[in-house]
């Protein structure tokens, strides 16, 4: 059994403790806008939020976020879309579209903690996260458009 | 348990995704139902509040054609664009019914360039149904009533009809035969920036990929293939293994491979790493990269190599050189990597299959499946949802099809497959790994007198389509050097490949044989400006004098790039490939920090001669380039005794967004000026960006490096 | 039953003697020139040296801005970053993907996963001089105390020895005495004055 929160909402589930939080959200929770790339924090698809900061859930232990707070994509825009959400649509970032969960989950934990990153903090940022499309240089715009209200990072 | 609740209704998108957490399992829907909507045409239903469903028989897996396609129709249609939804066409009924959709595949950049005339004339159709029964209604002439807006009006009288109000009677019309179909200047829609129908699903999470499929009693499989390509399961212990929480079944999969079930995924893949398997990977001891790597530079002089295009006589021409040139390329295998990993879900029952497939070819999926379970295509149906990814790996390669219902058969309920990152990457079907070597000669003015190219390397048709070889011969091996697309003036040329297929099985791969060809092609081309003494633009602008598309696109690539006039510091190099009947033109500029490549900045200029979403088209060549970047420093697949040897994105890199470089891309679509024949844009950005860039680190090094990845290759003292 | 009871018993006053052995040697050392032990010392610090200059050590005592990975010691693969406090960038910290332990997928992990700070920095450094560093406050250094403590108690320290499976699936190689080899030798080489080659 383990229990903590999913995007506001108390949990049990009766899963073994070493089942990756990954495969709780998707196959017990039903939640799959948290992805499976790799299984080995390589490519950053399956990132959430545990206590407001980034983690890959592929290989986090349901045992170790004991009555820890989790926010997925489907949690992610409290009142609507999250702004890096809107953002996205505006850039159109997606192709196939499978790693930007990640992208954007990625992508909040850093205006969160840096509202207004400059390059190089994009960079350190999102280099966990793969996108085989090759949308980075939208992802970037995107990253820039919720922060500074402009796609070049120059405030409007 | 009942938690949450949140649903997503998609705007444009076509996409209902209701999440349920804890109780009820709902599917993801691509496709809304349509079957009580009035049907215009196959391609064309429509609701009663107007709402547009347009079919889409392709697969979109990041291309856009979800948008695209229905464009097309749309601009004929004259509907309120902001009322069209997307769906998947049903494949089953593509089967049964003497395919109304027509050609279902997705590959070779075919989706816009195969059927834009087609889903034009679709549109036309339903919208000159939709006018003729207005028209009937008010009894006035049909030339005097206009459509546009999801509205047919008729000005005389000023009155209109909603789309939604004629639907149900004009579906019930005579389809025309004779519809005109719009001038390229007339058009309103198409190649205006549209967004994308399904960007708003895959920003909030929304259930749309073949991976998130979520059935009542559904149970899910891991599977395990021989680690040696090519070989077989001998046989598995699983009692101690089905003893396992969770586990359900513990079963064979065909010959090669075997699968555990259980009730969640990560309980059948914790089963299946302990599961005890004797395998047999006797047929491929020895087949080693490096054994290969020989086999292959054997076949540039063997008896078996076939001649494709011919101009003049190459032999006389080299043999009166005053001076040759003569150099051997190199590329490897390399893996797909789609990021979701190949995932297929099936439901077998008594005489009938149910498969829900990230599939570049539902009829493709539905022949495979049939044939496995032994059931005839029409008891199959295929339910297509997004690929995560897709590049080729998902199309005539349908081994994860057969896979998914060889276990679903032998389970009594749905069953979800989805492979581990390290089953996908060692049991895919490669870029086919290719050497050539190419001979020119040049006379004592220096100009170009002959060029010969030699291929050896592994065939895609005779891995996935036998029949496509013509007496034994690939000729796509030589794609890049063909009567069609060879580009260049040469007064004697010739290309001749051998076939040396080996125990790695190969598969289209975005650009296909492009992507090697492009390369050994453009590469050459900059050694051989070298011998004529021309820089890489002048030569190349020499060799395509007759061609004005291709000068137009070099041209503009050239000057949009500023060609010539990198800072201190910075290399630029340059390419040009035609793929798929669209041109481009790259120009790629580096610099070198402490002997690593560090790409600054791609300029890339492409003529497709029609643009239907431009900013879909920038957006493929960003991706293409991408690729093409990634898999020119990083990318290749290695093989001892069969096993491949790379298993995540540890060994197998691909481009992380500090390495990524600043993409401009110019789209520059001749409209009919040259002909009739719409270009592709899925795979066109890739080929030119390996020459270009290894065509830029000469500029930085003055070193050739004809063997990629450029990891391979010591930049700093190399010789 | 009463036998291991025995056995704990005597292993713990043992352990309890020597660290106090070792305490009461250090601190009387401290300051001290020479000892009649140095040779003694000279050759337990030989033995400790390749421990601390082995890459599941070395690889988190950086002088680098990131961190490093596997017996070659390439640098930490997706330019990952040290960051400010040495526990990763502002968004994507050690704990982002390393985990509370090690994880099978073959990415380690351990309580706080973090880089041993700049100023701990062994790399580039020859045995004498991270012998030097280890006590030397201005390098970070520790008290002698801590040092032990640090050496054979710590939780990261431990992981070297439990250092799990690599992404490959084959076992990571650790240093080749053994944990409680090492806690000694370093109670060792403090005890007989704590001396570094030049």
């Amino acid at each position: 059994m383990a229990s903590f929160v999913v995007n506001g909402t108390t949990v049990l589930v009766d899963v073994d403790p070493d089942t990756p939080l990954l495969w709780v959200l998707r196959d017990h929770l039903h939640l799959p806008g948290t992805r499976f790339g790799c299984g080995a924090a390589l490519c950053g698809c399956c990132t959430v939020h545990v206590d407001g900061e980034a983690r890959r859930s592929c290989l986090l232990p349901v045992g170790d976020i004991e009555g820890r707070s989790v926010t997925t994509i489907e949690g992610l825009g409290t009142d609507g879309l999250h702004p890096l959400q809107s953002a996205w649509l505006e850039v159109d970032v997606a192709q196939c579209g499978y790693c930007q969960s990640g992208q954007i989950m990625q992508a909040a934990a850093l205006l969160k903690a840096i509202p207004q990153p400059t390059d190089q903090d994009i960079d350190d940022a999102m280099t966990g996260n793969l996108c085989r499309c090759g949308t980075y240089q939208r992802v970037r715009q995107a990253i820039k458009l919720a922060a500074f209200g402009s796609i070049d990072g120059v405030p409007r | 348990m009942m938690l949450s609740r949140r649903n997503f209704l998609f705007g444009a998108s076509g996409v209902t995704g209701g999440i349920v957490l804890g109780s009820a399992k709902v599917l993801a829907q691509v496709a809304e139902n349509s079957d009580q909507i009035p049907e215009i045409t196959v391609w064309v239903a429509i609701k009663p509040d107007d709402t547009t469903l347009i079919r889409v028989a392709r697969t979109d897996m990041g291309q856009g054609i979800f948008t695209a396609l229905p464009m097309l129709v749309a601009e004929e249609l004259e509907c309120d664009w902001s009322k069209v939804r997307a769906e998947y066409a049903d494949t089953n009924r593509n089967v049964t019914s003497g395919k109304p959709f027509g050609n279902m595949v997705t590959s070779t950049s075919i989706s816009v360039r195969d059927s834009h005339e087609y889903l034009r004339r679709a549109g036309a159709q339903a919208r000159s149904m939709l006018v003729a029964e207005a028209a009937a209604r008010w009894r006035v002439p049909i030339e005097d009533c206009t459509a546009g807006n999801s509205l047919v009006s008729h000005r005389p009288s000023d009155r209109s009809f909603r789309f939604g109000e004629l639907a149900m009677a004009a579906a019930r019309r005579l389809v025309p035969e004779n519809v005109a179909l719009k001038a390229p200047d007339q058009w309103t829609l198409i190649g205006t920036k549209v967004r994308r129908h399904d960007a708003l699903p895959k920003v909030v999470g929304a259930p749309i990929y073949a991976s998130d499929v979520d059935l009542p009693n559904m149970l899910h499989a891991a599977v395990a293939a021989c680690p040696a390509l090519g070989g077989k399961q001998r046989r598995f212990d699983a009692g101690p293994v089905l003893r396992m929480p969770g586990v359900t079944h513990v079963v064979p999969v065909g010959d090669t491979a075997v699968a555990v079930v259980a009730r969640s995924w990560w309980q059948a893949k914790k089963a299946l790493d302990r599961l005890a398997v004797e395998w047999d990977e006797a047929p491929a001891q020895g087949s080693t990269t490096d054994a290969m790597q020989q086999q292959f530079r054997e076949g540039l002089d063997a008896d078996d190599i076939a001649s494709g295009h011919a101009v003049g006589d190459v032999e006389a021409a080299l043999s009166n050189a005053a001076r040759l040139l003569e150099a051997e390329f190199e590329v490897p295998h390399l893996a797909h990597a789609t990021m979701e990993p190949q995932t297929c879900t099936a439901h077998v029952t008594a005489g009938r299959a149910d498969v829900w497939a990230p599939t570049q070819n539902g009829e493709g999926t539905t022949a495979v499946v049939a044939a496995t379970l032994g059931l005839d295509p029409s008891r199959v149906f295929v339910h297509k949802l997004h690929p995560g990814g897709g590049f080729g790996r998902r199309g005539l390669a349908q081994d994860w099809a057969r896979m998914s219902v060889q276990i679903a058969r032998q389970v009594d309920r749905p069953v979800k497959m989805v492979w581990s990152r390290e089953e996908d990457m060692t049991h895919d079907y490669y870029r086919p790994m290719v050497v050539a070597r190419q001979t020119a000669g040049f006379d004592a003015e220096g100009k170009l007198i002959g060029w010969k190219v030699r291929l050896s390397g592994s065939s895609i048709a005779a891995s996935l389509s036998p029949r496509w070889l013509r007496d034994g011969v690939d000729y796509a091996l030589m794609d890049g050097f063909s009567e069609e697309d060879f580009p260049y003036a040469c007064p004697a040329f010739q290309v001749a490949c051998a076939r040396r297929d080996t125990v790695v099985p190969v598969g289209f791969w975005r650009g296909v044989n492009l992507s090697q060809n492009g390369f050994f092609r453009e590469a050459f081309v900059d050694e051989m400006a070298v011998m004529r003494g021309l820089g890489p633009l002048e030569f190349r602008r020499e060799l395509l004098a007759d061609n004005a598309r291709a000068l137009d696109v070099l041209d503009t690539c050239a000057e949009r790039a500023g060609w010539g006039k990198a800072e201190t510091g910075r290399y630029q190099g340059l390419a040009i490939v035609e793929g798929d009947h669209s041109w481009c033109a790259q120009v790629v500029e580096i610099s070198l920090e402490q002997d690593a490549i560090r790409v600054h900045r791609v300029v890339c200029v492409v003529d497709p001669n029609f643009v239907v979403n431009p900013d879909i088209t920038v957006a493929q060549m960003e991706g293409g380039i991408v690729q093409g970047l990634a898999a020119a420093l990083y990318g290749r697949i290695t093989v001892v005794d069969g096993r491949v040897q790379q298993r995540n994105f540890h060994d197998y890199p691909f481009l992380r967004m500090y390495e990524m470089p600043r993409i401009e891309v110019h789209l520059v679509p001749s409209l009919g000026k040259y002909g009739d024949q719409w270009g592709g844009i899925g795979e066109t950005g890739l080929p030119p960006v390996a020459p270009a860039l290894v065509n830029a680190v000469f500029a930085a090094t003055g070193r050739r490096f004809r063997s990629l990845p450029l990891s391979l290759h010591d930049l700093g003292s190399e010789q | 039953m009463i036998r291991n009871w025995t056995f704990t018993v005597t292993a713990l006053l043992l352990v309890t003697l020597g660290m106090m052995t070792a305490t009461f040697l250090a601190t009387s050392l401290r300051g001290q020139a020479q000892t009649p032990d140095t040779q003694r010392s000279l050759a337990y610090f030989d033995r400790i040296a390749p421990v601390l200059q082995h890459p599941r050590c070395m690889n988190c005592h950086t002088s680098t801005d990131f961190p490093r990975q596997g017996d070659d010691s390439h640098p930490h693969i997706m330019n990952v970053k040290r960051g400010a406090e040495d526990l990763g960038t502002a968004a994507l910290q050690c704990s982002t993907c390393h985990q509370k332990a090690n994880s099978a997928s073959g990415v380690p992990g351990n309580e706080v996963w973090h880089l041993a700070p700049l100023r701990m920095a062994w790399e580039g450094l020859s045995a004498g001089d991270i012998c030097r560093s280890l006590t030397d406050p201005a390098k970070g250094g520790m008290t002698y105390e801590r040092l032990i403590a640090h050496m054979a108690t710590d939780h990261l320290v431990a992981w070297a020895w439990q250092p799990g499976n690599d992404l490959a699936g084959k076992p990571r190689s650790t240093p080749l005495i053994s944990h409680g080899d090492f806690g000694q030798l370093v109670r060792d080489w403090v005890a007989s004055g704590a001396a570094c080659p030049s």
